[in-house]
Order: structure tokens, then sequence, then C-alpha cells
């Protein structure tokens, strides 16, 4: 297991720097934003006076660099800061609000990720019949339709005409866990339809690319049957395509779920991002987007040391 | 109930070609082909490329690779016609009554299982063992080809053996359901000789241990007379000659099977060294970049001015190594390369145009070495611009001429790559390095990838062509037969050392060292009883030593 060691400790390393790289990009672009918190704060008709005032308390006179090294250092020792607006303890409100995001996460990946594989799997077995037709197309017009989009269809049916669902998704640490699941089941819904027909396609696509080869013809002539030959022989050799696409995916389920946390006001991360870009909160946007890269870098290690795992070549060198 | 295996009666086979530019059509590949099959008998399907030898042996387990389809005739095993049987029979019959062993082990072999897993594979779920009881048996045909360790060798994964140990798994895998009938598909074609040798002795001794019928489908004559009772001769889809082997070998009645067997018709007289050797090959050690050993180690050879120069040997001996090294592409670590009176630069970057132009190469693969989406006129006229400036109607003179010495003539001018056969499209690129008049060609394989009667006229096109032009080749081959057909010296290399050196005649003449001996007698003859004599000679010189 050495070399596969040393792989994650590399891809670590990489990924650290990378991250780095993020942050200052952040910084540099909320820098570059016109405004900022006093002004947000204060209003247009804040007078020149009043502003400076207020720049001074907050500490925005310093210069841009000596704040980001100050930022850095804090959270190099695990000290997020506090947001401008609210002096509210950043690290104490992303906790909340990002187990509310990972919670959304969750269930959407635990339903999206097996029901896309088994459909891919269904396609592949039924290629150009008619299953193969209708799962391609119901998830193609799925992934076709912007996400608020459905969101407000789903609303409008099932919130609205049906009352099975509600339209806003709030929950809090008291509720048990049906009232949870009932309060997230349209956000949940969404995404999953915005995810599923990626990797439901790409499943399809990296089977069918393994049907091509010649084991494939050598299991068909051991007398195998057609689901035989795709789970048992197919299948293990298109993990590692299969992999990338779904942590592309979850890396979005948990970055990019943004839209659908401010259509159905879910207490998530990517509500409160929007909240801080609006009033210009520079320490918490710089949270949010390094928290959204650490999740986006780290799924993707996982996908390459998992796609490097499924291959018998890498696992088991001569 | 008789003792015929396997009845086959006017077998029709099809398939839905798509060619560029036209409608998709249908196509008949097999036109109507009759033969039987004795339990315990083996007969060999012989033919050139597209004779629908390998789509007639998987008929057998009525199977159609890609698009091919069975339209006619009837396909009897163990007393039943298999095509009019519905697909979950077909299933009960594939890897159980019938099995098959593929060209190429290493691709038939699922990478990311065990061998052991794949081997017992269909004798487990056809019900026909136990797990426990296939695994055992699999041991003991691991044992009985003659691979290393057999006890443990199939919890390796595929990557991990050879490539000929895994064509002997490949057998093991159709061998252990116990089926009556094996379809061996150019079972070593992929191999080397000197490997060829054992795995063919496996497979034959396996076949006789076991008593399984075979269809034994191969390109090379002097195989299949080994292992065969019966020869079937097909040419385009359509029977030539069928027959016992020793009338098809020894007494052959139709003249395209005379023309098989007596392929190599070229002899060539062996010319004295000159003075003064085209290209001179000095100490050269190389290794490739980031491995930390030599894929050569101080090769010396010379070639002469009109001359030929076959390097043999197996892969992996270095002798691409080699072509990299005098092209430029891979700079050696020590020695120098002397060229037509000069030392040429290591490097390719440093080489002149004169260089380039003067020392050409020719590919194994034609079709990968032609850019598909330019004329024949474009790809052979392009070193006429290149190296001479040629343009207008003096390059079609050149280029006219060239296609005559081709033996293809102007009207191949404006035809694409893929309008040529394999034979045709090599010609194309022996025309294109011709173009640039140069002084030496190096050819890498010229010859493996076509059919042997259209490999012998690409080698007398050669030899013509070295006499009008007075060019000299260095000709890279892993083929015997090819090295005694054109050269006039030869160098025999083994990892990546030049293990015997000289002229011709020298070369071929006893004393042998070890690996040369070795190498000669393990190309296959076509006469009965080689392969055992073979066997036999060198069990008799391992118990002497």
């Amino acid at each position: 297991m050495h070399p596969i060691v040393k792989l994650v400790a590399q891809r670590l390393a990489l990924g650290a720097l990378l991250l780095l790289a993020a942050s200052a990009l952040i910084f540099g672009l909320t820098e570059a934003l016109p405004g900022d918190a006093a002004q947000a704060i204060l209003g247009q008709a804040a007078t020149a006076e009043s502003l400076a005032n207020l720049r001074e308390e907050m500490g925005l006179n310093r210069p841009a660099l000596t704040r980001y090294f100050e930022w850095l250092g804090g959270i190099l020792t695990g000290d997020m800061g506090v947001a401008l607006t609210n002096k509210l303890d950043i690290a104490t409100s992303v906790a909340s609000r990002m187990s509310n995001t990972l919670f959304l996460a969750f269930w959407a990946a635990l339903i999206s990720v097996p029901l896309a594989i088994l459909l891919g799997l269904i396609a592949v077995r039924y290629q150009n019949r008619w299953p193969d037709k209708a799962i391609s197309g119901v998830t193609l017009a799925s992934i076709s339709l912007p996400e608020f989009m459905i969101a407000y269809i789903l609303i409008f049916f099932f919130a609205v005409k049906l009352f099975w669902a509600p339209s806003f998704a709030n929950i809090s640490p008291s509720m048990d866990l049906l009232d949870k699941l009932h309060a997230i089941a349209l956000p949940v819904a969404v995404l999953v339809m915005v995810v599923l027909a990626h990797m439901m396609r790409m499943t399809r696509a990296a089977i069918l690319n393994v049907m091509q080869s010649a084991y494939i013809e050598t299991a068909e002539l051991k007398g195998l049957t057609g689901f035989q030959v795709i789970a048992r022989h197919a299948f293990p050799n298109a993990i590692a395509p299969i992999v990338n696409v779904v942590m592309i995916n979850m890396a979005y389920l948990v970055v990019g779920v943004v839209v659908v946390e401010v259509v159905f006001a879910y207490p998530g991360m990517g509500q409160y991002l929007v909240d801080a870009v609006v009033k210009r909160d520079v320490p918490v946007v710089l949270a949010c987007g390094v928290i959204f890269a650490a999740v986006y870098i780290l799924l993707n290690i996982f996908a390459d040391v998992v796609s490097i795992l499924t291959n018998p070549r890498l696992r088991h060198p001569k | 109930m008789s003792d015929t295996l396997l009845k086959v009666r006017g077998l029709k086979i099809g398939a839905t070609v798509y060619p560029p530019g036209e409608k998709p059509h249908d196509i008949d590949i097999v036109h109507g082909v009759d033969f039987d099959l004795e339990r315990g008998k083996v007969l060999g399907l012989i033919g050139e490329s597209g004779a629908g030898k390998s789509t007639i042996g998987l008929a057998s387990m009525a199977y159609g690779r890609g698009g091919v389809k069975i339209t006619g005739g009837e396909v009897w095993v163990n007393g039943r016609d298999i095509l009019k049987t519905g697909i979950k029979d077909i299933r009960k019959l594939r890897g159980a009554e019938v099995t098959y062993v593929s060209q190429s082990a290493a691709a038939s072999f699922n990478p990311a299982k065990k061998i052991m897993d794949q081997v017992i594979e269909a004798a487990v779920e056809q019900k026909k063992f136990s797990r426990k009881d296939a695994e055992q048996r699999a041991r003991t045909l691991f044992a009985k080809l003659g691979l290393p360790d057999p006890d443990n060798i199939g919890e390796r994964y595929p990557h991990q053996v050879s490539g000929g140990q895994l064509q002997r798994c490949m057998t093991a895998l159709a061998l252990c359901p116990e089926p009556d009938l094996v379809v061996f598909d150019e079972p070593t074609t992929a191999l080397d000789v000197t490997t060829q040798i054992d795995v063919l002795m496996a497979i034959k001794e396996a076949i006789a241990d076991t008593g399984v019928a075979a269809l034994y489908i191969t390109h090379d004559l002097a195989v299949v007379a080994q292992v065969s009772d019966d020869i079937m001769v097909l040419r385009m889809g359509n029977t030539i000659e069928y027959g016992d082997t020793d009338q098809i070998i020894n007494r052959p009645q139709d003249e395209y099977t005379q023309a098989l067997v007596s392929v190599r018709s070229i002899e060539h007289e062996e010319k004295a060294p000159t003075p003064e050797p085209v290209l001179s090959v000095k100490n050269i050690t190389a290794r490739y970049k980031g491995t930390n050993f030599d894929v050569l180690h101080n090769v010396n050879v010379d070639l002469h001015p009109g001359q030929t120069l076959a390097v043999v040997g197996e892969s992996g001996s270095g002798k691409s190594t080699l072509a990299r090294v005098i092209t430029g592409l891979l700079p050696p670590r020590d020695g120098q390369i002397d060229f037509a009176g000069r030392t040429l630069s290591n490097d390719l970057a440093g080489r002149s145009l004169e260089d380039l132009r003067e020392l050409q190469m020719i590919y194994q693969m034609a079709d990968t070495a032609m850019n598909p989406r330019q004329t024949v006129g474009t790809i052979i006229g392009r070193p006429l611009e290149f190296y001479f400036g040629l343009r207008g109607e003096e390059k079609r003179k050149r280029l006219i001429d060239l296609l005559d010495e081709i033996e293809l003539g102007e009207k191949f001018m404006d035809r694409y790559p893929a309008e040529l056969s394999g034979g045709q499209k090599q010609r194309v690129c022996i025309a294109r390095s011709l173009a640039a008049k140069p002084k030496m060609i190096i050819c890498d394989e010229v010859t493996s990838a076509l059919d042997p009667l259209v490999a012998d006229g690409i080698l007398k096109l050669l030899l013509d062509l070295q006499k009008i032009e007075n060019v000299a080749y260095l000709f890279i081959t892993h083929d015997l037969a090819t090295v005694r057909a054109i050269s006039d010296s030869i160098a025999v290399m083994y990892q990546g050392r030049v293990a015997r050196y000289g002229s011709k005649s020298e070369v071929l003449s006893p004393p042998f060292d070890d690996y040369t001996d070795l190498l000669l007698s393990s190309v296959p003859e076509m006469r009965l009883g080689w392969l055992e004599e073979v066997v036999a000679n060198r069990k008799m010189e391992s118990a002497g030593n």
C-alpha cells in the first residue's frame, strides 16, 4: 500500500496549495467589487465622514495584503474571525449552516447516485431500445430546465396544489428526522433531477465503451446473460470514469446549491454566502468560498484515489 | 448415435456494412460452407484475412461479432440445430458444450478480475462443477499446460503473467467446463516463435488428454499441419479445398492451396560486402527516458550500399529501438552512427535536410502511417515538394513513374488510403520513401500485418526496387522465412545485444550459438510430425545437459 499512501499525501499537499491560491483569488475578487461593508451598512446616503469612521472602526483602511495575511493567519489557527456586519463568530454560523447543507446534499446523493447508476445499467442493457430512449429523454429534459424553474414547478404542484410538501424548507435542530425529511423533500427532488442526467449518461457511456472490449465477447461466449456480462465484466472496468463524474456532482450538491437554497429559503451555506456577498461581508465570503473550495478539492482527490484503487495494475504491481 | 459432434450444412453468413459516402447495405461473408467434425478430432480452418474462418468458428457457438448475422444453413451440435433454438438454449451451449480461445488472451481476459475467477466462471455458471471442484480442475489444467506455480497462478491478475502464459490460461479457461468442442482462433499468432512452440505443444497434449474436439483457425499452414486431422482451406467465404492434413500439405489439388503451401518463392543470391558501408552503427548503447536499464548494449552493425541487413529477434529484443536510434528519435547514451561517409548527429534536431532525405523509413502499419484524408498523389507528392521542390507537370511525371514502379499505376493517384487493400497501402508507403531518393530505408516489420501471399509480393517488389535504385534496407523482422528470402547479412538480436552477426550464409549455417539455434529450430516447418520431433529433440538435449 505504500505507493498509494504516498500518492494520497501528494494529492493532499497539492490540494492545500490549490486551496491557498483559491483563497487569494476569492479575496482579490471581493476587493475588486465596488463598495465595501461600511458602504453597505450605511447605505447610499452616508456622508464621507461617517463612512471613514466606520471603516476605521472595522479595520478596512489598512492595506489589503495586511488584512489578507491576518485572515490567513487566523484560519491556520482555526479562527475564521467574526462577521463584519453582525459581529457573530463565523465558525459557529458556518457550523450550523454547513450541517444543514450537508444534510440536504447527503439525501440528494443517497437517492441520485444509486438511481443514476441503475438507470445507466438499464440503458446499456436495452441500448437503443425504448427503455434507453425513455431514460435518456426524461433525464435530459430535467437537466435542460433551469433548476429554479424545476423548483417553482414542483412547488406549484406539490406544495400549492396538492399540499404534499412545504414550499419553505425550514428545518431546525429540534425537529425529528421524519419532519426534517418532509421539509426538504422538494429541494432534494430538485437536486436529484439536476444531477441525475449527467451521472446516468456518463455511466451509460463508460459502460458502453467497455462493452467494446474483447473480454466482453469472452464473457458472452461463456453463456452469461446480458445483465451478468454488464454487472460482472463491464461495470468493474467502468468504475473510474463513473466515480469521477459522481464526485463532480457531489461537489455540485454542496457547492452549487445556492439557487435551490434561496428558492426554498433553506438555512444552508448557499443562502449564508448570498447574504454575505450582498453585505460585502468579506470575512464571511472568504470563509464560505474557502470551505466550498475545500469540499470541491477533497471530493476530487477522493475520486482520483478511488479510480486508482479500482485499477488492478496499480493495486497489484508486477 | 453417430460420432459426429458438429455438422455444418450450407452455412451462410452476412453483415451490414457502412461504407463512407454510401448507404449501408448487407454483404455476404460466407457463401454456403459444409463440414463435419467427429468427437475428439481436430479440423483446421485455414485462409487469409477475409476468408471467413473466424466467422465460421464463432458460428459454431451461434455467435456473430458486431453486425455479423448467420443468414442461412444449419449448424448441428450434439444432434440439434443450434440456429433453430432460442437464446436460452444457446447460452446453455456456450461455455459448456462449446468454448472459445481467442487470438489475444491479453485482451480477452478481464483486467479487473483474477485469472482463477475467469477460468472457472463458465464451468460454475453452467452448473457443470461446484466452485471447489472447478478450482481443483483449473489447477490440474494449469499444471497440464505447463504453467509455473499452477496452485497459485490463478490468484494473479492478467497483467501479472506473460503473454504466452496468459494464452495457456485462456486454453485452461476453454477446457475447464469439459466442453465437447473448443474453437481455437489463431491462439499462437501473437506469440514469439519460441513461445509458440510451447503453447502449441500444450494445446496439442491437452486436446489428446481430454479427448475434446477442436476447430483450429489459423493463417499459418505450417502450424495447422502440426495439430489437425483434417484441413479446410477457405478463401473469401468459399471452401477451396477440404481433406485430411496429409493430402492438403503433401498433395494439394487446388491452385490456391498450392500457392499457400509453396509461398516464399523468392530466391535471393547473397551479395558480398563492399569496402565502404553506407551505414555503420558503432558501439550503440541506449535506454529510454525515465528508466534505469539499457535496452541496447554495445550494438555494432554495418550495412552496405544496395544490400539488405536483416535485424531479427523476438519482441523486446531491441530491434525497433535500434531503428529509433538510427533515425535520431532516441539519442543513444553512447556510440556513434556513420552514414554515407559522415557521422550523423545523435539527436534528430541536429540532422540536416540531406540526412533526413537519404534515410527513410517504412512502418508495420501502413494504415496509421498515412493521413486518411490525403490522396495517394498528395501522400507521395509531399517528399517530392519537400526535398526537391518539384511542382506541376514535373512533379506529376515523377509521381506517375513512382506509381508505375510500385505496380499500381496512374489511376491510383486520386484514391484515398481507405480505398486501398493492405498490400496496396504498403506499396504507397514504399513509393513515398522512394520519392526522397534515399540511400537507405529502414523497413520495420513491413510485411508482418499482411497475408503471406501479399507479403510475398511486397518482398519481391522491394528486391526489384533495390536493384533499380541501389538502395540499402535495414530490415527489421521477427519472421525468419522473410530473413532467408531477402537478406545479404543478418544480425540476430537477443535482450538488447547482437547475439550473432554476419553474412546470411554464415549466420544461417552451423555451428549455432544457443539462442540462434533455439530461434531457428522454433520456426514451424510444413511437414507432419515436425512439432513432436522438435519437442523430443529439446527434451533429449536438456536430459543430456
